[in-house]
């Protein structure tokens, strides 16, 4: 499903150095793993250049066959709006859309038939105990309730690869083990991959497997 | 510590504070300029007045071309007179030139003790008394380039008399162009024997002048005036035109303090968590607004400080350019030197300030009153606006300007005219988050997802877009309103000269003085040219009905009886007469300044006696702001004894040539003593002048709109910025480059569009009350509104399109930075 091999990159700049090093992934069909890491290690950048926002200086990245380093920018935008689901830290939905239509995006830049969507979202908002607040705007939900808004935008669209990073950073103990549930519930129950980015143990338990990003490379 | 929380925020938008600061400055340099110009230029007036009235205690006048001597001998006999000094005052035509020079003829012996300024230095006195010399003013010798022993032209009904300059007046350099010869020589040299243009008056010791004034009974069109109110007739002359560009500037200031307004709205909106930290550590509610009002008055400072400079230049540059009558064409010869007023200076300056600050109290109470805590929040920014949802204020504004536009003029000002446009403004722009709220929804929706984002991020913040649109609004209101107007008056002022130049060619004795006119043998000889199947005498001279007002214009043409109703541009009804007393048509001006209607008698001064005429009609007349009567020649003739006249109107025979007409003319009266004008020469002429008195509008407009477009982009551009993390989202989940580029100029295209909607149904009412209100009530001028379809349109296209690349281009700007540095930043 996703096979990153030997995969460099360093940032241009004044304190120029290697992020990443010659690092390597296999990642399956369906399969679920963390990756922890000190800060700093260049999780992050890994995810990016898994997600085609950014390139690699050298080594390859192949998506469900597909070999990034081949495509333009707008050729790897599309294959992300199709092939990937993003969670962030600090869950970014449109303040201007209501629940349900932030949900919707992904399957509107898909041109999913209007009544389609519709039918799709409800049952996805259901999916993340959000069923009936389609209506509401995000200034009126809490954060963990942002967090579920922003997995079912994740995987509306039934993308092969979610990418989750430090989903639960922003979020007390309680909502944090709830979300990561309904992530993991969500990601298998669909069949999807996901790669999830965290510094805590106890959500990269919730993973079927937990690779450490380390200076020189995974480890564990 | 305070100094950099108030300058930082300024200094971290350098660009957008700069627009504000230019944007007040441009209104109070026009202001101040407006103002200086005019000052200098009264005051240069009144100057020269009190200078050549030297030591007397007030000045008698009637028409422009005189009165009978008699009134001199007795104001000089009467109790409480101590010295009389005559004049006759001529603006000669000089061969060759454009403007004249005035020739003032004076009684050496009593000039000499009354009026030293006419006084020639070291003169041989035979030289006062011979007929032909004559005496230069310091600018007039300047201006001829001439001096003593040369020789000067000037000309005299159509003939060409030469004069000896024989010295140089005293150096009181107040005087303007002027030229000083003996008083009975001028009366011989002009063919006005026995006729005086002014008797100055010194009262014997004790004698009240005014209680003087009030118990002097002139003979009709006579006036008595002190010589320092010499310039209040001129200031009230001039005193439309003036207030109407004032009123300009104020609305360039007002688009400033708008400019202000929308920018700190926005600018706090952005700082609310910064602003919120500050109250989080310790800073009262009255020190934030302290430090959100400091920063509207850093802006105002400077603004103030940039105009009133500007203004000063922006004044030197006017005069050199179109004169002191800022291109209106009221100060003929008058190059004053500008006097800097203090008080004009004080008030720009202050209204700058005023503007400045007006704009950042909403912002900066808006910003004291938020919820620290709620304000820490994200996704908050819309209650930023709240206090912007007025639909009622704005509702009772647009009514009020509605009731406003039908009150009358005070004191001949459109004041509530202009309140009327200004309540109109004001309330749009309170109502523009509900207006814009309502055409948002009235946009359909599309199966488009960069259009679909745009106008959805558009409707959920009304209020945000209408302070974008606040700007944009006020400029292409100001300058659809001011389109409208200008050419539905220069429409108007054309379709009139078509109508009032019927003849082939026009003939003109002087087109500046008064020196130079056809005598009785001069109209036969021209009559007696070949080619010529008709032709009409016209007699035009300034009559005062009223001493407090401008003198008018008597019009005497040939054959007005009988073709008036055919002829004139007639506005609304003829009144029928039975023929007991002759008949007068008033130009518009004139009806409304001395309030005649058809029917009406009006009494006009015709060699010292006050004749009745009955009103028959009023016409459309542009050429004359003070207002002129037209009355027919055969009349004139019989009621004043004069038989001359200034202008003629040719209609040639079937088959003759212009130039053949004006050849046989040219030879039998010497090149250079007539002008000939066809009426397409004529309409040419005027309409340019009548563009250059609209140099200053245009010039404004421009500038309006500008302010507006980039008031627009800076808007644009700063919400784009703060919006940097939801497009750095959308880039995550698959919206490409170009999407994200193709959402914010539908965004910066339909802001654009709403603005212009707005903008142009406001700038139409504002127009109509332009045209029908503040222009009737200040010049009393009535015109066809025509609407320039075409311009508007280009207009439209052309602030579509900026508006949608500076969208774009904001976009760009703000995705400079990756889309993976972009989600980091906290919301
Ligand atoms: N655009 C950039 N330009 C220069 N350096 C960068 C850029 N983005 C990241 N870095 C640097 O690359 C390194 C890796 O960053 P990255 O964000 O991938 O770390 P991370 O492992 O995700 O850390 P954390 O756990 O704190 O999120 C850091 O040292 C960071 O400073
Ligand atoms: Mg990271």
């Amino acid at each position: 499903m996703l096979s990153v091999r030997h995969l460099s990159k360093s940032y241009p700049g004044p304190r120029s150095r290697d992020v990443l090093h010659d690092v390597s992934l296999e990642l399956g069909a369906g399969e679920y793993v963390a990756i922890m890491g000190e800060s700093g290690v260049g999780k992050s950048t890994l995810l990016n250049l898994i997600a085609g926002l950014d390139a690699p200086d050298s080594g390859s990245i192949e998506l469900g066959g597909t070999a990034l380093a081949g495509l333009d920018d707008d050729a790897r935008t599309r294959l992300r709006r199709e092939k990937i689901g993003f969670v962030f830290q600090a869950f970014h939905v449109l303040p201007y859309l209501d629940i349900a239509r932030n949900v919707e995006l992904p399957l509107a830049l898909l041109d999913v038939p209007p009544m389609d969507r519709q039918r799709r979202v409800a049952t996805m908002l259901d999916a993340v105990g959000l069923g009936g607040r389609g209506g509401s705007l995000p200034r009126e939900l809490s954060g963990g309730e942002l967090q579920r808004v922003a997995i079912a935008r994740a995987l509306i669209h039934e993308p092969a690869l979610v990418l989750a990073d430090e989903p639960t950073g922003n979020l007390d103990p309680d909502n944090a083990a709830q979300v990561l549930e309904l992530l993991r519930e969500c990601v298998k129950t669909r069949g999807a991959a996901a790669i999830l980015v965290t510094h805590s143990d106890r959500a990269a338990a919730t993973a079927d497997r937990v690779l450490r990003l380390t200076a020189a490379g995974f480890t564990g | 510590m305070t100094w950099r929380l108030v300058t930082g925020p300024i200094l971290q938008h350098p660009g957008r504070s700069l627009l504000c600061v230019l944007a007040i400055a441009m209104g109070v340099a026009l202001g101040f300029a407006v103002q200086l110009i005019n000052g200098s230029a009264i005051s240069e007036f009144t100057r020269a007045a009190q200078t050549l009235a030297g030591k007397a205690d007030l000045t008698v006048r009637g028409a422009r071309n005189g009165f009978d001597e008699a009134v001199y001998a007795a104001l000089a006999q009467r109790d409480g007179v101590a010295l009389a000094s005559p004049a006759l005052e001529v603006d000669a035509k000089l061969p060759g030139r454009d403007e004249p020079l005035r020739i003032i003829g004076i009684d050496v012996f009593r000039a000499g003790r009354l009026q030293p300024a006419l006084f020639a230095e070291g003169a041989d006195l035979l030289d006062s008394l011979r007929a032909d010399t004559v005496f230069l003013s310091a600018a007039a010798i300047e201006w001829l380039g001439a001096g003593r022993g040369d020789s000067l032209t000037v000309q005299s009904g159509l003939a060409q008399r030469t004069l000896r300059v024989a010295g140089t007046l005293t150096t009181d350099d107040t005087l303007g162009r002027v030229a000083v010869m003996d008083i009975a020589a001028a009366q011989a040299l002009f063919d006005r024997v026995g006729r005086l243009s002014r008797v100055d008056l010194r009262l014997a010791p004790g004698v009240d002048t005014d209680r003087f004034i009030a118990t002097l009974d002139l003979p009709p069109g006579m006036t008595a005036e002190r010589p320092r109110d010499a310039g209040s007739a001129t200031d009230r002359m001039t005193r439309a035109y003036r207030v109407n560009l004032d009123v300009l500037a104020l609305v360039a200031l007002f688009t400033g303090g708008l400019l202000v307004f929308s920018t700190q709205a926005l600018s706090v909106a952005q700082r609310r968590c910064q602003i919120a930290l500050l109250r989080v550590l310790g800073h009262t509610r009255r020190q934030v607004a302290g430090l959100l009002l400091a920063e509207g008055l850093m802006l105002g400072i400077v603004g103030a400080g940039l105009g009133l400079a500007g203004g000063l230049a922006l004044a030197r540059i006017a005069m050199e350019i179109v004169g002191a009558d800022l291109g209106a064409g009221y100060f003929r010869g008058v190059a004053p030197n500008l006097r800097i007023s203090p008080t004009a200076a004080l008030t720009f300056g202050l209204l700058g300030l005023a503007a400045a600050l007006a704009g950042s109290l909403g912002p900066a109470l808006e910003a004291a009153r938020a919820a620290p805590a709620a304000a820490l929040k994200s996704g908050d920014d819309q209650r930023a606006f709240a206090a912007l949802r007025l639909p009622w204020t704005g509702i009772a504004c647009l009514a009020a300007g509605a009731i406003l536009a039908s009150l009358p003029p005070i004191d001949d000002l459109p004041v509530f005219g202009y309140l009327a446009i200004a309540a109109l403004l004001m309330g749009t722009i309170l109502s523009l988050p509900v207006l814009t709220a309502f055409l948002l929804a009235r946009i359909p929706r599309t199966r488009y997802l960069a259009v679909t984002l745009a106008i959805e991020q558009l409707r959920a913040r009304p209020a945000q877009a209408a302070l974008s649109l606040a700007t944009i609004v006020a400029a292409v209101s100001l300058a659809v309103s001011m389109a409208v107007m200008v050419s539905s008056f220069r429409t108007s002022v054309d379709a009139w000269l078509e109508g009032i130049l019927p003849a082939d060619l026009y003939l003109r004795a002087s087109s500046g003085g008064d020196s130079a006119f056809f005598t009785e043998a001069d109209q036969s000889r021209i009559r007696a040219v070949p080619g010529i199947a008709r032709l009409e005498f016209l007699r035009w001279q300034q009559v005062l009905l009223d001493p407090a007002r401008p003198r008018v214009t008597l019009l005497a043409r040939d054959g007005v009886d009988t073709d008036a109703e055919r002829r004139l541009p007639l506005v609304g009804a003829i009144a029928t007469t039975d023929g007991s007393l002759p008949r007068a048509w008033l130009s518009e001006p004139a009806a409304a300044l001395y309030d005649r209607t058809p029917g009406n008698r009006i009494a006009i001064p015709l060699n010292g006696r006050m004749h009745e005429f009955i009103v028959a009609g009023i016409w459309r007349d542009y050429a004359r702001q003070n207002g002129a009567v037209l009355i027919d020649r055969a009349t004139y003739m019989a009621l004043s004894d004069d038989h001359s006249a200034n202008d003629a109107g040719i209609w040639l025979a079937p088959g003759a040539a212009t130039a053949d007409v004006t050849q046989a003319i040219e030879t039998g009266f010497g090149a250079e003593a007539i002008e000939f004008a066809t009426p397409g020469e004529i309409r040419a002429l005027s309409l340019s002048i009548f563009d250059r008195t609209f140099t200053v509008t245009y010039a404004l407009e421009a500038a309006a709109v500008l302010i507006g477009l980039v008031g627009l982009s800076s808007a644009i551009g700063s919400q784009v910025l703060a919006r940097r993390r939801e497009f750095g989202m959308l880039r995550h989940i698959g919206v490409t480059r170009g999407q994200i580029a193709r959402m914010l100029a539908t965004e910066g295209f339909v802001v654009a569009a709403v603005g212009l909607v707005i903008g142009s149904v406001l700038g139409f009412a504002m127009s109509f009350i332009l045209i029908h209100v503040v222009n009737r009530q200040s010049f009393h001028w009535g015109m066809q509104m025509h609407v320039p379809l075409v311009g508007l349109a280009l207009f439209v296209a052309v602030m579509l399109a900026l508006a949608t690349v500076t969208a774009r281009l904001a976009g760009r700007q703000a995705m400079t930075g990756d889309a993976v540095r972009a989600v980091k930043e906290d919301w």
